[in-house]
């Protein structure tokens, strides 16, 4: 029988969930590294007893915990994260310039067919990828080649939150960072491209079609389409179908196209998931209800699912790496709160019920499914 | 033997108790304390100072017989009761809430 493990990143600390594939009776565990923040953990696709947790402090700064059983215990492992050469500047808020400066981990991604490589984006923005299990890291700088002087920080900071890997080109790789864009190498890193065509940031950048510069929050990609992207934008959920080549808006009729994560199911390419937000001056759900939104055919046309969501007086928010989808026969969807809910829909969204109620913010969810 | 007493997120992240007890040689300065305490539990490398500069993180304060040594030279000699170990060498979390 397969089985899930639900790894879970909060403001205090990191919890696994764990069920059967029934995904109805759960066992908690944690919290892990209590009192710190895990802004994401993540497991390798090739050995899913191997897990990488973001640790971080604003008092004690970075770590990078791994587990090599599934996450009964953990060793911390390299924590330096030197960029290369000259770090350069980028845009602050005022519009000034300044330099980079290492903040913490945002994202781990381990890769599809080796343990021990696993890549880190992190705060101020940059790509790092370690080869050794964790214990070193190395930026891939051509990354901030691709204009970064014109980079600036969201309101989380100047974070790359978002890692793709391309399951079946090992030298492709998406990342979005905020404020900056998308961007695309061919190359396993050395070279980047920007891949903003057809975004607009009307009221966020002076040049609203920018080359770079625009608040991508989050980018999905189904692993059978790897040129087949999806994204929640600041305003607007876009597409592409050329690999970030073009992007058009796939909005359609959602109650609001402001959001932070997008998640597509495990065995339809086509069916997408985001959670409507009323706008970026009031992160909460419109109308105080909780909806996760769907839509079966790429876009445009979107379905409220609301069935075991609270549909009046609920004010959370669901932050950009806080959902994620399982890999069972019927595609369970999970998505964590900033009021410490993680939410699991067993059936691709239809019925909605909550795993844990009580956690702290959650900032982070991944899924493994396990055989 | 130079008595150390860490945060209490550090302890558990060096896996140690109240105190640290670190043996050094030659002058006793904050480097040098923070130099052997990297030594022996290199998990704390770049959660006290940063790894690039070596300069002491933002949040952490450095207190001395009951007075706040952050900001005094790393390389100034220490008390000779911290160096004989009759008082501790704290290292202090910024008080903050969160």
């Amino acid at each position: 029988m397969n089985s899930v493990r639900v790894l879970v990143g909060t403001r205090k600390g990191a919890f696994i969930l764990n069920s059967d594939e029934k995904r109805a009776d759960w066992q908690v565990s944690g919290p892990h590294f209590a009192g710190w923040e895990i802004y994401h953990i993540n497991g390798s696709p090739a050995n899913p007893n191997r897990l990488y947790a973001s640790q971080s402090s604003g008092w004690f700064g970075q770590v990078i915990q791994r587990s090599d059983d599934g996450g009964q215990t953990w060793n911390p492992v390299g924590n330096q994260f030197v960029y290369e050469g000259e770090t350069g500047t980028h845009q602050w808020f005022d519009g000034s310039q300044r330099p980079w400066a290492f903040t913490r981990v945002w994202n781990l991604q381990p890769s599809p067919n080796d343990p021990d490589t696993v890549y880190a984006g992190v705060e101020d923005a940059a790509l790092f990828k370690s080869t050794d299990g964790g214990h070193s890291w190395r930026e891939l700088p051509g990354l901030r080649a691709a204009k970064g002087h014109l980079w600036q920080p969201g309101a989380g900071g100047m974070c790359l939150h978002t890692i793709l890997l391309d399951p079946t080109n090992l030298d492709r790789i998406y990342v979005a960072i905020s404020a900056a864009g998308a961007f695309r190498t061919d190359d396993g890193g050395q070279t980047w491209l920007p891949i903003n065509k057809g975004l607009k940031s009307n009221f966020e950048l002076p040049d609203p079609d920018a080359d770079v510069g625009h608040c991508v929050h989050n980018l999905a990609m189904h692993p059978s389409r790897p040129d087949v992207l999806f994204m929640q934008k600041h305003w607007d959920v876009m597409r592409s179908d050329d690999a970030g080549g073009q992007w058009r808006e796939v909005s359609g009729d959602l109650p609001s196209d402001f959001g932070f994560p997008i998640s597509v199911h495990a065995h339809e390419p086509e069916t997408v998931y985001v959670v409507p937000i009323k706008s970026d001056s009031e992160h909460y759900p419109p109308e105080g209800k909780l909806r996760v939104y769907r839509s079966r055919g790429g876009g445009n046309q979107w379905e409220a699912l609301t069935n075991g969501l609270p549909q009046k007086d609920c004010y959370v928010n669901v932050f950009r790496s806080a959902m994620a989808v399982d890999r069972l026969d019927s595609c369970g969807i999970y998505f964590g709160t900033t009021g410490g809910q993680v939410y699991v829909s067993p059936d691709a969204g239809d019925h909605w019920m909550p795993i844990v109620h009580d956690l702290p913010a959650v900032l982070s969810v991944e899924v493994q499914t396990l055989p | 033997m130079i008595r150390v007493i860490i945060p209490y997120h550090l302890r558990n992240l060096a896996n140690v108790g109240g105190e640290v007890a670190l043996q050094v040689e030659g002058t006793v300065t904050q480097r040098v304390i923070l130099d052997a305490l990297e030594s022996c539990y290199p998990v704390l490398r770049g959660t006290i100072r940063d790894h690039r500069t070596g300069q002491r993180r933002p949040f952490i304060r450095f207190f001395v017989c009951g007075e706040d040594w952050s900001h005094e030279s790393p390389d100034a000699p220490l008390p000779e009761v911290i160096a004989s170990g009759q008082e501790v060498f704290r290292i202090v979390g910024a008080m903050a809430g969160g």
